[in-house]
């Protein structure tokens, strides 16, 4: 590949190529912050809990 | 006491005839609207047939599932059979017999009969039956195994046909394509070879898991 | 082996190991996907027959895996928690059931956008893609009976005899659906001529890898969250180091 240009069109295949690896990326990168934040909000309501029990 | 047990199962169906016969009932009816649906003529119907049939049969099959276990576990006769000193093992597979005979055995002579009505030449219609003779049993096993995990669901009705169909879809194709290679006069060996590898292989497995499922339901 | 399986069964021990586990493989992962990504979008040449298209595959074949991967870990999980009676082994198979099912989407999404070009359908009936898809609705059908039950560990053993049955199945499925292919003389997508040239290849073995680890990454994170949820009244839970204190933070 010689140029930015011919990366983005993929040989004429891009509207294929590109949406193919956007999907993948919204799915495989979604389901990683979608368990960060699941993992963050869980630590919170445990924290909270934990806080009531001081009480 | 299998014996006991499978005349128990009979009897029940029998005295409930209704419940007992809407799936070949089910599955004759359904039949009927292809051609219907689609047109009278032969020969779109005949390719079609072994397709068709087996479908529906899949269909029917996923009817009056629930009257496996239900009514038992309603009533409290599944916990006596779970602390019979007999193997749930082979009370499962005593059960699962019993409602093939009174749901599956009947789709396997239905199913020559549509095969029939469909246009299936009469030496093929022979091929029709015998695989659904071997299909339908891993099938009603199948069901066996889904309808103990969801016996005390409510919603167990539409979970169940949801869960066979993904776990059965090697029967439907090698059902349904022994009789089509056997209608183009190609052989269905390979097929038969792999119904009944999946037979043996569901009767002797199966029956293990439908009682393990049972007793998990069980204790929920 | 045993003695590992039971304290691993223990969710305060499961939970320290997958906390000290995350960072290890979220970098490595994330390096293996740039490599990966790079050798395969940038540097290996365009295939003879289908130009630039066939780049997909670096996104199809290791979604593959990983889709069936998930599921025979699920499936070892699941008869380990029956067995074994570890609640612990049916949380892990709980929390890699959505990831599976999000591989196993990717795999068909990807595959369908591979197909139109070369075979002109968005969707073509060969052996992996209908394979995949059966395996997406036993995914959907793992998860539907877990969450069905009012308890949460009938919901887990009834999804894990599902799993270990439909395990033993996918072979089967496999082979049925490759068979059916065959009958109707259909096509695969795979590359022109059998020999991949080797500047093709690492990239490939480079994202099944890649993915792989992150899969592990991102199950780590997720195990963390179903034993937070499932053991939420343990007091491990409740005197855990950033639970109660100033900063918690997931890593």
């Amino acid at each position: 590949m010689h140029s930015w240009h011919e990366f983005l069109d993929m040989g004429g295949y891009a509207v294929y190529v590109w949406p193919a690896y956007a999907v993948g990326f919204v799915v495989i990168a979604g389901s990683g912050w979608n368990a960060r934040r699941g993992l963050q909000q869980a630590l919170r309501r445990a924290r909270r809990r934990a806080q009531e029990v001081k009480r | 006491m299998v014996r006991e047990l499978l005349r128990r199962e009979l009897l029940i169906a029998w005295r409930r005839p209704g419940e007992a016969m809407t799936p070949v009932v089910f599955f004759l009816v359904t039949s009927m609207l292809f051609p219907l649906g689609l047109s009278p003529e032969a020969s779109l119907l005949r390719p079609l047939a072994p397709g068709v049939i087996w479908v529906v049969a899949f269909l029917a099959g996923m009817l009056g599932l629930q009257r496996l276990f239900r009514a038992d576990f309603d009533d409290g006769t599944l916990e006596q059979l779970l602390l019979s000193p007999r193997p749930l093992t082979l009370i499962v597979l005593v059960k699962a017999l019993g409602h093939w005979l009174v749901t599956g055995l009947p789709v396997v002579i239905g199913g020559g009969v549509v095969a029939a009505m469909l246009f299936v030449p009469a030496r093929d219609v022979a091929t029709v039956i015998a695989g659904l003779l071997l299909g339908t049993p891993v099938l009603t096993l199948l069901g066996t195994v889904v309808a103990a995990l969801t016996v005390s669901l409510r919603q167990a009705a539409v979970l169940g046909p949801v869960l066979i169909l993904p776990l059965a879809t090697p029967v439907l194709i090698f059902g349904a394509h022994s009789a089509t290679l056997a209608m183009q006069g190609r052989s269905a060996a390979q097929a038969f070879e792999a119904l009944a590898a999946m037979f043996i292989l569901a009767a002797s497995l199966l029956p293990v898991a439908a009682a393990v499922a049972l007793r998990i339901s069980h204790e929920s | 082996m045993f003695t590992w399986l039971h304290k691993m069964g223990s969710p305060p021990v499961l939970y320290r190991v997958a906390e000290r586990a995350a960072p290890w493989f979220k970098w490595t992962s994330l390096v293996l996907l740039a490599a990966g990504l790079v050798g395969g979008l940038i540097l290996a040449p365009p295939d003879y027959q289908q130009g630039d298209g066939f780049r997909i595959i670096y996104l199809h074949v290791p979604s593959a895996w990983m889709s069936l991967f998930v599921f025979a870990l699920m499936a070892v999980a699941s008869a380990v928690g029956l067995i074994w009676r570890l609640r612990m082994a049916h949380a892990v198979a709980a929390a890699a059931a959505p990831l599976g099912a999000g591989f196993t989407l990717v795999t068909l999404v990807a595959g369908s956008l591979w197909g139109k070009p070369m075979w002109g359908t968005y969707w073509v009936w060969d052996a992996r893609l209908t394979s995949e898809l059966i395996l997406l609705f036993l995914y959907l059908g793992f998860t539907a009976v877990v969450n069905a039950f009012p308890d949460q560990r009938t919901g887990d053993r009834a999804g894990a005899i599902l799993a270990i049955v439909g395990a033993v199945d996918l072979p089967i499925i496999h082979f049925s659906v490759k068979w059916w292919t065959t009958l109707h003389q259909g096509s695969s997508l795979k590359l022109s001529g059998s020999n991949i040239a080797g500047s093709m290849l690492w990239p490939l073995l480079v994202m099944v890898v890649a993915f792989t680890l992150y899969f592990f990454w991102i199950l780590s994170l997720r195990v963390r969250t179903e034993i937070l949820r499932r053991e939420r009244r343990a007091s491990w839970v409740l005197s855990l180091q950033g639970v109660g204190g100033a900063r918690g933070g997931a890593r």
